[in-house]
């Protein structure tokens, strides 16, 4: 097919913007990498951008040393992967009764979650109540207050409906009981859908920083991103007090870091696991983006 | 015949009901979770006509009416905090509701399919990045002090010194739309991708022969095709207009002098209630939020009606 002037004319601004575009996405990324690598005193003259100018690791080799930061990364990985697994599960079960057909009361149950969708109490309400259960500085908080997500549900039923019947009849008639086939079956062959559902969660509990601002005091609870708000608000407002301590202290005692490359540094090291994942898993999510944007 | 086999009737539903108890199984905790966690902090409302008192809960303490709700109507910051509300969220309306819609547009002229993945990987990248990491990279990337804006915009000689950026609360709207475009639009854009692909290809062709330009078949095939999506978004977005957003406005204003241009419902309740421990002042207002949140939901699906697509 010949393209006319005008049509070369638009594709070629097309392929401009886009790469435009792709540079305004990357740089941030980049630029904050090239100052966790480059050695504070020396950007702190100015004019870092593309490159390193001085290049050290002395940033990662501090935040590496930090038992503060270590801790709250250790919160972070043991909250990711227990809160993922456990929500992902009960939220797979509740999806797999819900995808019955001949579930008792299904269709109450349906308005019954979906109501929550729209009205929810807010959030001191919620707040009263995560305190009335003694959950305030626990761990549980991360966990169990988010453990059925009825988005997730909906996506994850949307999925179950479309398996094939014949897929369990056949374990039904050798005695197989429900348990038996969601464990057996469905969840062996819903594996692109459960790695989606299962991202999204993983990617929320790694980045969720309002639960430890909200429920957590205590120091050694504090999720990374709730410490890295902390660190960095000291940073901005440039008043960093007694209880935002790590950074003030490594400078002392280390004139080449600053607050901003420790920050940067560990910025760096609280998305690289997420940067590293997420394109292997573009493939299915944007699947389940489809499936759950479709809502039945 | 009716009234008689009642009773047997209720019998025989609950006989079913145990029959597939272990199905009832799966959905039960999922009940009384969503019982604890979303019903009961409906409950909590209540708080929003009480003087609430901590140590008697919602059954002993006081009901005020609507005093609480009076209270918010008076305040002094009442005004700053709606114009704030609705014009950060009827900026972002207008800003970052098309741009995923341009951006799946021009997505969809790229040819060669490698440099199309590679721009859409690039453009999710911001959507997995945490609200801290973006403000983080805000501040660094705005920072008076050799951020990259001020020695680009000092190098192309469009200012003589560097300009807190931060700091200056008019500049505070546009900022925060900016960043919210950054972070979203790529994401945002997968829905519309996937509904320009379903697009009858015989449309194009007949178009292409009767000479249309390429600007042309956007504008009269592909535009029109995905309008009802585009609505559908449309309406969910004004159902939502008084939530102008909460994390990205709490993370970026954390400058007390961009409080007048900041402050939001959302962020106002947090301040009150939160850090003030004013329980009962900040449920009202979230309510007062709520319920008209409700409404504009029920009268945009109507308005959509009218177009045929709804959202129920």
């Amino acid at each position: 097919m010949r393209l006319s002037l005008g049509d070369k004319i638009l594709q070629r601004t097309i392929y401009i913007l886009l790469t435009l575009l792709a540079v305004v996405m990357l740089y941030p990324f980049w630029n904050s990498l090239v100052i966790s690598f480059n050695l504070g005193s020396d950007t702190s003259l100015g004019g870092v951008t593309l490159w390193p100018r001085a290049f050290t690791l002395e940033n990662y080799y501090i935040v590496f040393q930090d038992k503060r930061l270590l801790n709250s990364f250790g919160i972070t990985i043991l909250r990711t992967l227990s809160g993922t697994l456990l929500s992902v599960f009960f939220t797979a079960l509740l999806a797999y009764g819900m995808s019955k057909k001949t579930l008792l009361m299904r269709k109450y149950y349906m308005v019954y979650f979906i109501v929550t969708m729209f009205f929810s109490g807010g959030l001191i309400p919620t707040y009263m109540l995560i305190r009335s259960l003694g959950m305030l500085d626990t761990l549980w908080v991360f966990i169990i207050p988010g453990i059925i997500s009825i988005y997730n549900m909906i996506v994850i039923r949307t999925f179950f409906s479309a398996l094939p019947d014949g897929l369990e009849e056949s374990a039904k008639i050798d005695g197989c009981s429900n348990y038996g086939i969601f464990f057996r079956i469905v969840i062996p062959v819903s594996g692109p859908v459960l790695a989606t559902i299962s991202l999204f969660t993983a990617v929320g509990h790694w980045n969720d920083w309002f639960t430890g601002a909200i429920y957590i005091t205590k120091d050694h609870l504090l999720p990374i991103q709730t410490l890295l708000r902390q660190i960095m608000n000291s940073n901005i407002m440039t008043e960093i007090s007694s209880s935002n301590a790590i950074a003030l202290d490594h400078i002392n005692r280390n004139r080449t870091v600053t607050t901003k490359s420790l920050t940067m540094a560990t910025m760096m090291i609280a998305t690289i696991p997420i940067i590293l994942t997420y394109p292997f898993l573009q493939k299915y999510f944007v699947k389940g983006v489809l499936i759950g944007s479709l809502k039945e | 015949m009716k009234a008689a086999s009642r009773p047997n009737k209720r019998n025989s539903y609950w006989k079913q009901f145990w029959k597939q108890w272990d199905l009832q199984s799966m959905v039960i905790p999922g009940v009384i979770l969503v019982f604890i966690f979303s019903y009961i902090p409906m409950y909590g409302v209540l708080m929003a006509f009480q003087q609430y008192d901590i140590f008697a809960g919602i059954s002993g303490s006081r009901w005020v009416g609507l005093m609480n709700f009076r209270m918010f109507f008076d305040a002094p910051e009442f005004f700053n905090v709606m114009r704030n509300t609705i014009v950060i969220s009827l900026l972002k309306l207008v800003v970052s509701f098309p741009a995923p819609i341009i951006l799946a547009l021009m997505l969809n002229e790229v040819g060669n399919m490698a440099f199309k993945r590679f721009i859409q990987t690039v453009s999710y990248l911001p959507y997995f990045l945490s609200w801290v990491i973006v403000s983080g990279f805000v501040f660094s990337l705005l920072s008076v002090d050799n951020g990259t804006v001020n020695i680009l915009l000092e190098k192309l000689n469009l200012i003589e010194h560097p300009i807190n950026f931060l700091a200056i609360p008019e500049y505070f709207w546009s900022i925060l739309v900016s960043v919210n475009v950054w972070k979203e639009v790529g994401f945002a854009s997968i829905v519309y991708l996937a509904a320009i692909a379903g697009v009858d290809p015989t449309l194009y062709e007949a178009a292409s022969i009767d000479g249309a330009s390429r600007f042309k078949q956007i504008y009269l095939i592909t535009l029109p095709s995905i309008a009802p999506i585009i609505i559908i978004f449309m309406i969910l977005a004004i159902g939502n207009i008084l939530s102008a957003g909460f994390e990205d406005i709490l993370l970026l204003a954390n400058n007390p002098i961009l409080r007048d241009y900041s402050d939001v419902i959302d962020t106002y309740v947090y301040r009150v209630g939160i850090l003030n421990a004013r329980f009962s002042y900040a449920t009202a207002v979230g309510l007062f939020k709520a319920v008209i949140s409700v409404g504009l939901l029920v009268i945009a699906n109507k308005i959509a009606r009218r177009a045929d697509v709804s959202l129920w």
